[in-house]
């Protein structure tokens, strides 16, 4: 044996006998970890063994991965009154978490929706299969200039088809942040979260942040004046630098919580995913305490992004998920899913379904002016995801 | 069966299972033995085989422990890095402590909310005795998670608590996303395995020594002091190691409930497994923990032996 202390390794040559196992163990004995988040037991913590999914081809069933919050409450149904497949439905927050999934391997879902930027790498990765576009008849309502940008991820939009966008930006109290800041104060700036001297105002009404590194920092970057996509390492330190400045202000880092929060004034300042603030808006105007919402796409810019639908390699049930697809590029589903969820749809022939409301929101279907000072984020390599993580692992805790 | 093998089979048994262990009772045995070695052993030779990979993007997301090079020779590649980096990183070793220091604060005090209350089920009438234990076991008759969440509708910033201090025109309090809540929610949660093994003690407790103390002119409290708790130190020992060790490693508390200075290893190794899709590292930091919390009780167990031992002779 030959320890190698430099870089922490240990060398063991062992000549034959030569049974040379590849995978020495089954990878999925790992996934042990208490999966709270998940509504039906659909990747059960010992999925590894997979004793539990002999399925058969005829079984009737479509596991769908999708966010949460993010899809209209009768489309699963209406589904499967018109196919007879049975959905089994779970829901994530968070594309890291996707990706976790993914590569355990054996997730036994059959439709996923990462966004691009992590579509891209996980395409790489060979973790899904190409979609069979002939059984996709409804990509011909796909809008064309949204297909472009998702090429961008997935040339020729081999793997995966879009199914909303939307950007990521801040939510907010009305009367909250005006009490604190002043009646004339700007709510459209990055300032309310990034500048410690406005955020350290707002940090007893409760300010939150997605848990999501990659977006974190490419925000953090945009504000600095940097470029969002940067790979370097002066960049990095940089954003982090920023982040941890405004760490002592933050009460949180989550990505699905600060919607019900929001809604019942809990927190006052969230960094969210457009469309969750709208159903925290929703939920607050519903409930009637006089509680006001607003989402803001920050003057700085913000990050636009697609979530995209793609079958796993090892998908189960490859043919019921391309018939669920092609029922949710449908124009009427499409656009009923857009009218719950106030996402913009990928789905061109939808939007004369669209509720006007939805269409002329400039913070759902922004003006070409705010357009511009939206940005994409490309796939990070993962020597530069590791770097990534580790930093907002330091940001996150407070070390 | 010849003599030779007779003691060594005998030495076999008798090391595992104690003296007396016949080879009818090897049957008995296998079927834990079994059970353990499927779901307990082999899964720990899969953590301790990961942890001495790295990570790699891909399926599975680590680099391989064997690889078969030019002419059939096999190679056994094993990292120490994620060892290293947990001895080196102060992330790592600030998570330990401070999963350490909350457990033991959380323990302590559900010690002292657990005694009494055993203490005074232990000395309840019959049917009402049981009616009491009844009402400790009772949470767990609805799911953990969900008592869990409820308890932040009680410290939410317009919760119930804070909705109370509201009428006596106090300020409401930040309980949510704080360490308190964590402890509150620790303390809540594993009571019941603190108060059940006080309880069994307890109420073992041979009364008759009480009265005889007392006789003897012994105040109440010197009787407490020299008699039962000395007497339920085994259910002090035992219900600590109930709350402590889960404590240690919990995860679903202080993601719910704590904010994100509250530091513990159970959280770490949730992101380094799901954030970060880093399984190397995620099982370095679960068997250290493994070893952070085994030796103390190894260490313990031997003690409270020698002590039990010590009484007996």
């Amino acid at each position: 044996m030959r320890l190698d202390a430099a870089n922490g390794r240990a060398h063991w040559n062992v000549t034959p006998p030569g049974a040379a196992s590849r995978a020495p163990f089954a990878p999925s004995l790992l996934t042990f970890a208490k999966d709270f988040e998940m509504k039906t037991p659909l990747a059960l913590a010992l999925a590894g063994l997979s004793l539990a999914t002999p399925v058969l081809a005829q079984d009737q069933v479509v596991n769908v991965y999708n966010w949460s919050d993010y899809i209209a409450e009768d489309t699963l149904d209406r589904f499967t009154e018109e196919t007879g497949i049975t959905v089994n439905y779970d829901v994530f927050d968070s594309n890291e978490l996707v990706e976790a999934k993914l590569l355990a391997g054996n997730s036994g879902y059959d439709v996923v929706v990462p966004s691009g930027f992590f579509l891209e790498r996980q395409i790489a990765a060979g973790l899904f299969q190409p979609l069979d576009k002939s059984a996709l008849p409804n990509l011909e309502n796909m809008d064309p200039e949204v297909m472009e940008s998702t090429a961008s991820h997935d040339p020729g939009n081999e793997y995966g088809v879009d199914y909303m966008w939307g950007t990521t930006g801040l939510g907010y109290n009305v009367a909250e942040l005006t009490e604190r800041l002043g009646e004339d104060a700007a709510l459209d700036t990055w300032d309310l979260l990034f500048d410690p001297a406005t955020v350290e105002k707002l940090a007893d009404c409760g300010v939150t942040m997605l848990d999501a590194p990659a977006e974190a920092y490419a925000a953090a970057l945009n504000y600095l004046g940097l470029d969002p996509n940067s790979e370097t390492e002066e960049d990095l330190a940089a954003a982090e630098e920023l982040l941890a400045s405004v760490r002592p202000y933050i009460r949180y880092y989550h990505s699905s919580q600060y919607i019900d929060d929001l809604a019942n004034g809990e927190i006052c300042l969230a960094m969210g995913y457009s469309g969750d603030v709208f159903i925290a808006e929703a939920a607050a105007e519903e409930a009637g305490q006089g509680i006001e919402i607003a989402y803001t796409i920050p003057e700085e810019g913000a990050l636009k992004w697609f979530d995209m639908f793609a079958i796993p390699a090892d998908a189960p049930h490859p043919e019921a998920a391309h018939e669920f697809i092609n029922f949710m590029l449908r124009a009427d589903i499409a656009a009923a899913n857009t009218n719950y969820v106030y996402y913009a749809s990928g789905n061109e022939a939808a939007l004369e379904l669209i509720d006007e409301e939805v269409k002329s929101d400039p913070a759902i279907y922004p003006t070409p002016e705010v357009s511009e000072n939206l940005f994409t984020l490309n796939a990070h390599t993962p020597q530069y995801d590791e770097m990534l993580t580790s930093s907002w692992t330091r940001v996150k805790l407070g070390q | 069966m010849s003599q030779s093998e007779t003691p060594l089979r005998t030495r076999w048994y008798t090391k595992l299972f104690g003296p007396g262990a016949a080879s009818g009772r090897a049957l008995v045995i296998f079927a834990p033995v079994a059970w353990l070695t499927v779901f307990f052993v082999v899964p720990l030779a899969v953590v301790f085989g990961i942890s001495l990979a790295i990570k790699e993007f891909g399926r599975p997301p680590y680099s391989d422990l064997l690889t078969v090079g030019e002419g059939g020779t096999v190679q056994l590649t094993l990292h120490l890095s994620n060892y290293l980096r947990i001895i080196t990183d102060p992330l790592y070793v600030t998570a330990y402590l401070s999963s350490i220091r909350i457990a033991a604060i959380s323990t302590i005090v559900a010690l002292l909310i657990g005694y009494p209350m055993a203490y005074f089920i232990a000395r309840a009438r019959d049917p009402w005795r049981n009616v009491l234990l009844m009402l400790v076991i009772l949470p767990f008759w609805t799911s953990f998670l969900l008592r869990v969440y409820a308890l932040s509708g009680f410290m939410r910033g317009n919760g119930v608590i804070n909705g109370l201090l509201g009428i006596f025109g106090i300020e409401p309090i930040q309980m949510m996303q704080t360490d308190f809540a964590v402890y509150v929610g620790i303390v809540y949660t594993y009571l019941p395995f603190m108060v059940l093994p006080l309880f069994t003690t307890l109420v073992k407790l041979d009364v008759s020594l009480l009265e005889a103390s007392a006789d003897l002119g012994a105040k109440p409290w010197q009787t407490f002091w020299s008699i039962t708790l000395p007497l339920s130190l085994p259910g002090i020992a035992a219900g600590s190691m109930l709350v402590f060790i889960p404590a240690i490693g919990e995860f679903v508390i202080p993601s719910l409930l704590g904010g994100p200075s509250t530091l513990m290893i159970g959280r770490v190794l949730w992101d380094e497994f799901f954030s970060n899709t880093n399984w190397p590292r995620a099982s370095a930091v679960a068997v250290a923990m493994l070893l952070i919390v085994v030796v103390p009780i190894m260490l313990m167990q031997r003690a409270q032996d020698a002590v039990v031992e010590g009484r007996t002779r």
